[in-house]
């Protein structure tokens, strides 16, 4: 019975192995990111971040079709330009990041929406908004693992001063001169991630696989580390049970993933060990404290 | 649906109306006319000739489900004298693109007047295989009503043809006027049965050739009623290209009876076959819907994987107008091959394989007999 749930899908079909790796690979490698994200108050970034890739993937698409090559450098290439940009512009003016990120992602947004609409009727580009987390070829699978891999082992080198940014970044800035390295890394980080996520769920879904996980964490964890980890964790059950819920049930992939994970942080947010509704309304003994 | 009917009525409106107030129309100015896909475009060409000046609103390779129309597009569509469009919800963007383009010429549904064939596209995992029984069934009932359909059409023809010739003789407009009375009549039959069934109707009623008849006969109907002047040469036209599209039908015959029975189920990526299913006996199966803008789902994905495995089929097929990773992602699992290229929704370039809708049928017709035939 349990077999027949969860496991025979996976041992019966290798396109459900290939999308559970697939998932796991993101999980793995953007819910930190996502972590650090929540933790800076730039939950929303990640979201307009996805916004400003697809220019990117849209050109990659429009030169060399659905390659995953070209894409993968359009949507980099994309959103590298509105990560520097709105840093840099940010950092140079008076103006504050999130609306000096959020000018740059609307703009590159109205002109992938601009390019997709004047070559659009040629095959669909909402493939792209949508992803294909069924059909991931090797290619793809080498893409998103080399991508994981390459997030926490940079997400491990630069641990330390990634936390002091999130605590305290003006004595970040007052004692290092890694400040400004350490933001932009990490902003590429968010965009490397998201584009590894775009293969796989969409450029819409991909955001929800980097930010949910994380905020979910929040109700069961307060130490960064175990918050990484607690989120990995929720982004693992997420894909597992998402992809389940698509094959018993013949929902799509993509979305019914990103819903697992929803659905685990509105559990998280009532039942959370740290800070849940729930567990706060509950009458505690106080002689612990 | 209500505004589906609305439409059609508006659209008969105008087509009576634009009979009634034109006068004599000179001949030597091609009339504007519009079509909406390439595989229509193509038959509109056929039937108008030099008379008419076509735009077609999504070219060859183009998607029509996903197709956002531009301010060209617009701009086509309110100078026409007749907008050619599908139906069957085929164009879901068109309803809205002609009342943004103020379009006040007349309205030709193609699939006017033929059996349309209801999909319903709902995926309860546990009753798939009753469901699968259920669809062979609706499948063989509906070849037959086609058939019996068609028996009736082709009388009808005849009696077009009559008329035609009497038009031609004398009275114009007596004649024309029956004639849409009698497509009126097809058309409520239509919207009857739209009413009585739930689901959404298959709209790619072009992969059927009997069908393709319909939609040159209500072509050049339409056009006949917006150029009367004309009408002689759009009939002729008309009878030239239904000849072609007979003979069409026994190649194509031909080349189906090679496929053997056991291997007569087809795997392609998105649900555009179902015509061509009906009349040959031959059983289509796609990860995605009847439209290109959904997303398969893992159990969709593992049924026709099963399938494919289960029932030995050596061969999956792709489409031009889709993204294909699915369907190789599926070959690769199955131990299928790729059998070729189909032409579902979208003509190709002017120097591809199916640069008109004959070729099209044609093409597809030869691909699948040399990948599945014996």
């Amino acid at each position: 019975m349990i077999w027949d749930t969860i496991f025979a899908p996976f041992a019966e079909f290798a396109f459900m192995r290939r999308a559970l790796l697939g998932c796991l690979a993101i999980a793995v490698g953007s819910t930190p990111v996502g972590v650090f994200l929540m933790l800076r108050r730039m939950s929303l970034t990640g979201d307009a971040m996805a916004h400003a890739i697809l220019p990117g993937a849209a050109v990659g698409f429009l030169i060399s079709g659905l390659s995953l090559g070209a894409m993968t450098i359009g949507g980099l290439v994309a959103g590298m330009i509105v990560a520097l940009g709105s840093g840099l512009v940010s950092r140079m003016t008076a103006l504050r990041e999130d609306a000096s990120l959020a000018a740059f992602y609307l703009i590159s947004l109205a002109v992938g929406v601009l390019i997709v609409s004047t070559r659009g009727s040629n095959v669909d580009l909402m493939h792209v908004l949508f992803g294909t987390v069924l059909a991931l070829d090797n290619a793809a699978l080498v893409l998103l693992c080399s991508i994981a891999s390459l997030s926490v082992l940079t997400i491990a080198l630069l641990f330390r001063p990634l936390v002091l940014e999130c605590a305290d970044p003006q004595f970040l800035r007052s004692v290092s001169g890694l400040s400004a390295i350490t933001h932009f890394v990490f902003l590429s980080l968010v965009v490397v991630n998201l584009v590894a996520g775009f293969h796989a769920l969409g450029t819409l879904m991909a955001v929800g696989i980097m930010i949910l996980p994380a905020a979910a964490a929040r109700f069961w964890a307060a130490a960064i580390g175990s918050l990484i980890l607690v989120a990995a964790l929720i982004a693992i059950i997420a894909s597992v049970s998402g992809l389940l819920l698509s094959y018993h049930y013949s929902l799509p992939s993509g979305p019914a993933i990103i819903l697992a994970a929803g659905i685990i942080y509105l559990l998280s947010v009532f039942f959370g060990s740290v800070g849940g509704i729930v567990t706060q309304a509950l009458p505690r003994r106080h002689i612990e404290t | 649906m209500s505004s589906r009917r609305t439409l059609l009525k508006s659209a008969t409106a105008l087509v009576a109306a634009s009979f009634a107030l034109s006068g004599p129309v000179f001949a030597e100015e091609p009339i504007p006319v519009v079509a909406t896909f390439s595989i229509l475009g193509d038959m509109v060409e056929r039937i108008g000739g030099d008379h008419i000046e076509l735009t077609t609103l999504v070219g060859p390779d183009g998607d029509a489900h996903v197709y956002q129309p531009t301010p060209q597009a617009a701009a086509a569509v309110a100078e026409a004298d007749i907008l050619f469009i599908n139906g069957l919800e085929f164009e879901g963007w068109l309803e809205r693109l002609a009342e943004a383009a103020a379009f006040d010429g007349s309205l030709v549904v193609a699939t006017t007047g033929l059996e349309p064939i209801a999909f319903d596209e709902h995926g309860d995992h546990d009753d798939h295989d009753d469901h699968d029984d259920h669809d062979d069934h609706a499948g063989h009932d509906h070849a037959e009503k086609e058939a019996g359909h068609d028996d009736h059409d082709h009388d009808h023809e005849h009696d077009h043809d009559h008329a035609e010739k009497e038009a031609g003789d004398d009275d114009h407009g007596h004649d024309h006027a029956d004639e849409h009375a009698g497509h009126d009549d097809h058309e409520d039959h239509g919207d009857d049965h739209a009413g009585h069934d739930h689901g959404a109707f298959d709209p790619h009623a072009w992969q059927s050739i009997e069908n393709a008849i319909i939609y040159v006969d209500n072509i050049a109907a339409g056009l006949a009623q917006a150029d009367p002047e004309n009408a002689s040469v759009y009939y002729a036209n008309r009878s030239e290209y239904v000849a072609e599209l007979e003979a069409l039908e026994v190649e194509v015959d031909a080349m189906i009876a090679t496929i053997p029975a056991e291997r007569r189920t087809i795997v392609t990526s998105h649900d555009a076959f179902g015509y061509m299913a009906a009349h040959y006996g031959l059983e289509f199966k796609a990860p995605q819907g009847l439209s290109t803008a959904s997303e398969a789902s893992a159990a969709d994905v593992a049924e026709l994987i099963t399938q494919i495995k289960d029932e030995g089929i050596s061969a999956v097929f792709v489409e031009t107008i889709t993204d294909n990773r699915l369907i190789q992602q599926i070959a690769d699992e199955t131990g299928a091959i790729v059998g070729g290229t189909l032409y579902s929704d979208a003509l190709s370039n002017k120097d591809g394989p199916a640069a008109t809708y004959i070729d099209m049928i044609r093409h597809n017709a030869a691909t699948l007999s040399q990948a599945l035939g014996s």
